[in-house]
Order: structure tokens, then C-alpha cells, then sequence
């Protein structure tokens, strides 16, 4: 018995399914047919630039406004049709942590356990466990209103949690918080990972390449990219790009560096300093000319200082593709 | 389903009395109506004083219609003022604040909400109107009043009152503004206690509908210890309506932002 249990397949079934989501707000379109599929236990990142359409989208997934066209599936239920189904197995964190001031964080969780349809004894055990895995334990009789706002965002992150939903939409977790409870707050999402499904909007993108093993890029209401970070990092472009520090006269270099097989295109900067120039080398797709360059800059009598292959950055391709969007 | 409605309850009652909302709202209303009490019983000793000389007028004096059904005729018009700052929050501030988007994600219908917070108000209220029955009960002390006409008039009073809570309540979903939900439940309010006045001057017709939804009209009956279902169902009729309108704004909100 328990061996047929052992072995049974892991069933793998998308937690949420996006096809053709659409949100207009009369002529405006804030969500323009987008598609996904999220598998259980991933951490995805939900990144886009403000007004790109993340909030919209959340707000759509978790039930709170219905699209204007297309479906979304969140825990196996229609977000329209199955909304309290959808609801009951979601926890959401909006970007406003919009709480009720003049409750004490107990009274607010006991408020939100009771809405949630938790029965007293779980309601007593889970706020247990979120008041400890948020770090709330200190504050947990003082008045809402009166924290500041780090505690606020966890005690957001603590009502997201409470009933231990299946999936979690977290709209810009850290923002306000200060560099120690960003670290926190990162160890906490990322000790969610495997359990629970998550979807992280944000627009900070080191914390996606920290915390999420696919991102998801929006910009205006459109899906432009879908891939996991490090992907991602080639997804603009698959050319090469290699930068060169070189003693000599700049058009020289140039004219040298131009000559090199593999080489689609030049760029000089300005000089570091008096005589030496800098030189930005994009390679023809699926070249790597950096030998022939070292080779071509010696035998041209120019004095090479430093080679290197430029590092793209999850920003130079986050910036280059909401550009070439826009 | 009644759990939530239960928390959402009890949610607004600790708002309420941790606030002092109630305490003043209360407070100024048992104020005033003692005020009108006092002044109608004062009226009512002299002319009772007077009818000692003409036995005629004597026959003629009536504490329910000279003492009771004024005063639950100035206790609306003080509702009419008192009412609407009961309700005006209670969804205003859930859409200023943002809290309304984290509520209508969490398993709770939209019913669920609009009664949690309707019978919140409800029961504040009902305290409120409570708090001036020892007064009243003072007319047993020197005279014997109409036991019936004193109860039916505060159901009545009850009643009406529900259907400014729960027009209050509407017009509290239509804005983010306190004060706008407000002052557009006591434009309504008023304009349904004082649209009887222009019956003279309308076509027969006309003036029949006016009277219907004349909010007060609907009052004298109570007050003068008749319980007709004609009122009943008006004022039910007023309070289901106006929470009706609220479930399609709380829709319709989500569908326009």
C-alpha cells in the first residue's frame, strides 16, 4: 500500500492557467490578450515596468475584478465562475498594504482567520505558525496603525499566508522595507518554494534573480517575455558582446577591430585615459571573435590592455525589451 | 456563510464602540430627544391644566397624540441628521483606503459584507433609540399612557430608521468620500420626509404616489398605535431596496475599475 502510494506519478498540473486575458478600461487596454501556464511549487516573477499592466493581472487572478475577455484558471477553478473556490485557496498581498489601522495585528488576523472560514483550533495553530515565520511576535497586540512599515508589509505577508493557500500573489513585497527585512522577507518567499505556488510582482530585478526560477516580463498589458533569469540574459539578443581596452589611436582601432571575422559592429567610448581607447565589440550571431580580435590588435602593433565578454545584465535586457516594445 | 457575517459584525462593532462614533451619536440623539420629550410633556401639563376649567377640551386631550406622536416625529428628524454618520463610512473608507480590494479577495460574498455591516449599524442604532425608553417610561409614573401606541411607535421609528441605514449604506458604496455618502443620504432622507408637501399642488394621481413614499406619512400610523402591513412592507420594501442597489454597486465597481 504504501509503496503503491511512493510510487505513484507526481501528478503535475498547472496552478494557474492563463489564456487570452484581457482587462480594457473603456478605450484604454490595461491587459492585452496574455497567456501562461504556472506549474505547482514554482516562484515566478512578474516583472514590467509601473502602469505595464502586473496589478491588473493580479487583480484578475485572485477574483477581485472580472477580465473583459479570455480565461483564467487558479487552483484548477475559473477565477469568474468558481470566484469563492478560487478565494478560498489564494492569499494575496496588494501593493498598499491596505489594513485596518485601528485593529491590534491580533484582532486583524483573527478577523481574517474568521473570514477565511478557518475554524477556531486552526485559526489559534496557523496564526501561531505566520506570526513566527513573519516575525510579528513582538507586535502582535499593538494597534496596527501604530507600526511601522516593515512590520505593516509583514503583517500583510502574515494574512496572505494565514490560511496556507495553494497559491500566493505577492504585488511588490519589499517595497519600504529596509535592506535587513528585504533579507527576511526573500528567505521566507524562498522557503515557500515547492509547497506553494507563487507570483511575485515586482519591478526590483536582482530580487528576481534571486528569488524566482522564471520571470515573466509585461509591458504595456502585453507579455513580451517568458523564460527563466538566466535565459533570459541571452533571450535579446544571441550575438556576443565583447568589450576592449586598447593603447592606439581610435580610428586605427576601429579600422583594425572592423577587419576581424565574427565582428558585425564597432563602438569606441572615450578614452579612461590619454591614449588608450575603450571598444565595444557586438559579434555576428554565434561568432566568438575574442581570439581573433587579441590576434588582429597585436599584429596591427596596437597595445591591448584588457578582453572581456560584457556580462548582460538582467537590466540591459529588461531595458532593451521594453524599448524595442515601445 | 453566517461566520462571516458574524466577523464582519463584530468587526464594526468594536469600530464603532472603540470609536468614539457611537458614544457621540448617541449621546447627542437621547440629548435631543429628552429635549423634546421634556418640551411636549411641559405643553401637554398646561394644556391639561386649562382643561380643568372646559370639560370639552378635556375630553379632547390625548397623551399618545399630543406627547407620543410628536416626539416620534422629531426623533425621525433628528434620525434624519444622526443616521447617516453611522453609515457613511462603512464602505467609503473601505474603498479610500484600498481594504476593500484585500476583503473581495478573501471567500466573502458581497451579502455577506453589506449585512455584517448593515446589522452593525442596525444594532447601534437600535441601542440609540433603546437609551430614550426610560424617559418615555416616565409617562407611566403620572399617567397611564397607551402601552400599545408606545411600542408600535418604536417599531416604527425602528423601521424607518433601517431604511436610512440602509440608504445610507448605499450611498456610502457610490463614493470614496465620507462626506459625499453623507450628505446625498440626507438629501434622500430629507427629500423622502418632506415629499408629501407638495401633494396640494400636483394632479390627484401624482400626489397619491407622493404620499406612498412619503418616509413620515408612513410613521403616523405607528405612532398612533396602528400597525398596518401597508407600512411594514414599505418600510422593508425602502431597506431591501437600497441594500439590493448596494450588492449591484459593490458589483458593478469591480466590473468599471
Amino acid at each position: 500500500m504504501e509503496g503503491a502510494i511512493a510510487y505513484a506519478p507526481v501528478q503535475r498540473w498547472s496552478m494557474i492557467e492563463v489564456t487570452g486575458l484581457t482587462k480594457r478600461y473603456g478605450a484604454r487596454t490595461a491587459v492585452d490578450d496574455v497567456s501562461f501556464s504556472i506549474e505547482k511549487g514554482e516562484i515566478v516573477g512578474f516583472l514590467g515596468p509601473n502602469g505595464a499592466g502586473k496589478t491588473t493581472t493580479l487583480r484578475m487572478l485572485t477574483g477581485f475584478l472580472p477580465p473583459t475577455a479570455g480565461r483564467a484558471r487558479v487552483a484548477g477553478f475559473d477565477v469568474e465562475s468558481d470566484s469563492m473556490a478560487v478565494r478560498s485557496r489564494i492569499g494575496y498581498l496588494p501593493e498598499t498594504v491596505p489594513i485596518y489601522r485601528d485593529l491590534s495585528v491580533s484582532a486583524y488576523l483573527d478577523f481574517v482567520g474568521r473570514l477565511k472560514g478557518m475554524g477556531r483550533a486552526r485559526r489559534r495553530e496557523r496564526t501561531a505558525e505566520v506570526v513566527d515565520a513573519c516575525g510579528i511576535g513582538d507586535v502582535f497586540t499593538r494597534r496596527i496603525g501604530a507600526l511601522s512599515r516593515g512590520y505593516r508589509q509583514r503583517v500583510g505577508l502574515a494574512q496572505a499566508l494565514l490560511d496556507d493557500p495553494d497559491v500566493l500573489f505577492l504585488d511588490e513585497p519589499t517595497v519600504g522595507l529596509d535592506p535587513r527585512q528585504i533579507v527576511e522577507i526573500r528567505d521566507l518567499i524562498r522557503g515557500l518554494a515547492g509547497r506553494r505556488t507563487v507570483v511575485l510582482s515586482t519591478h526590483i530585478l536582482p530580487e528576481v534573480s534571486l528569488l524566482c526560477r522564471r520571470v515573466l516580463i509585461i509591458h504595456h498589458g502585453r507579455l513580451i517575455a517568458d523564460a527563466p533569469p538566466e535565459n533570459l540574459r541571452t533571450h535579446g539578443s544571441d550575438a556576443l558582446r565583447v568589450d576592449v581596452e586598447a593603447r592606439g589611436e581610435a580610428d586605427a582601432v576601429r579600422a583594425c577591430l572592423a577587419r576581424v571575422g565574427g565582428v558585425a559592429s564597432v563602438d569606441i567610448s572615450n578614452a579612461a585615459q590619454a591614449g588608450v581607447v575603450r571598444a565595444h565589440v557586438t559579434a555576428r550571431p554565434g561568432a566568438d571573435p575574442r581570439e581573433a580580435i587579441a590576434a588582429a590588435l597585436a599584429s596591427g602593433g596596437i597595445g591591448l590592455r584588457g578582453l572581456s565578454a560584457a556580462s548582460i545584465t538582467l537590466e540591459d535586457v529588461f531595458v532593451e525589451l521594453v524599448t524595442k516594445e515601445a | 456563510m453566517a461566520g462571516r457575517v458574524l466577523a464582519l459584525y463584530r468587526r464594526e462593532i468594536a469600530y464603532y464602540f472603540q470609536s468614539p462614533v457611537a458614544y457621540a451619536v448617541i449621546t447627542i440623539f437621547v440629548l435631543l430627544s429628552g429635549y423634546f420629550f421634556y418640551n411636549l410633556l411641559g405643553y401637554f401639563n398646561l394644556s391639561s391644566i386649562q382643561a380643568m376649567q372646559s370639560p370639552l377640551q378635556a375630553r379632547s386631550l390625548s397623551l399618545t397624540l399630543s406627547v407620543l406622536q410628536p416626539l416620534f416625529g422629531n426623533m425621525s428628524a433628528v434620525l434624519l441628521l444622526l443616521l447617516p454618520l453611522l453609515t457613511m463610512r462603512l464602505f467609503a473608507e473601505e474603498r479610500r483606503s484600498g481594504s476593500a480590494e484585500l476583503l473581495f479577495t478573501y471567500p466573502v460574498g458581497d451579502w455577506d459584507v453589506i449585512l455584517g455591516k448593515f446589522l452593525a449599524a442596525a444594532t447601534v442604532y437600535f441601542v440609540m433609540l433603546a437609551m430614550t425608553i426610560p424617559a418615555v417610561s416616565l409617562l407611566y409614573y403620572f399617567s397611564t399612557p397607551e402601552t400599545g401606541a408606545v411600542v408600535s411607535g418604536y417599531l416604527g421609528l425602528f423601521l424607518m430608521g433601517l431604511t436610512f441605514l440602509a440608504m445610507g449604506i448605499f450611498f456610502s458604496s457610490l463614493s470614496d468620500s465620507q462626506l459625499v455618502a453623507g450628505a446625498a443620504t440626507f438629501g434622500c432622507g430629507l427629500l423622502l420626509l418632506i415629499v408629501g408637501w407638495i401633494t396640494p399642488f400636483v394632479s390627484p394621481g401624482a400626489a397619491a404616489v407622493l404620499n406612498e413614499i412619503s418616509i413620515v406619512r408612513h410613521l403616523d400610523g405607528f405612532s398612533r398605535g396602528i400597525i398596518d402591513t401597508n407600512d411594514l412592507v414599505f418600510y422593508a420594501n425602502i431597506t431591501v431596496f437600497f441594500l439590493f442597489l448596494c450588492a449591484r454597486v459593490l458589483e458593478s465597481a469591480r466590473w468599471r475599475s
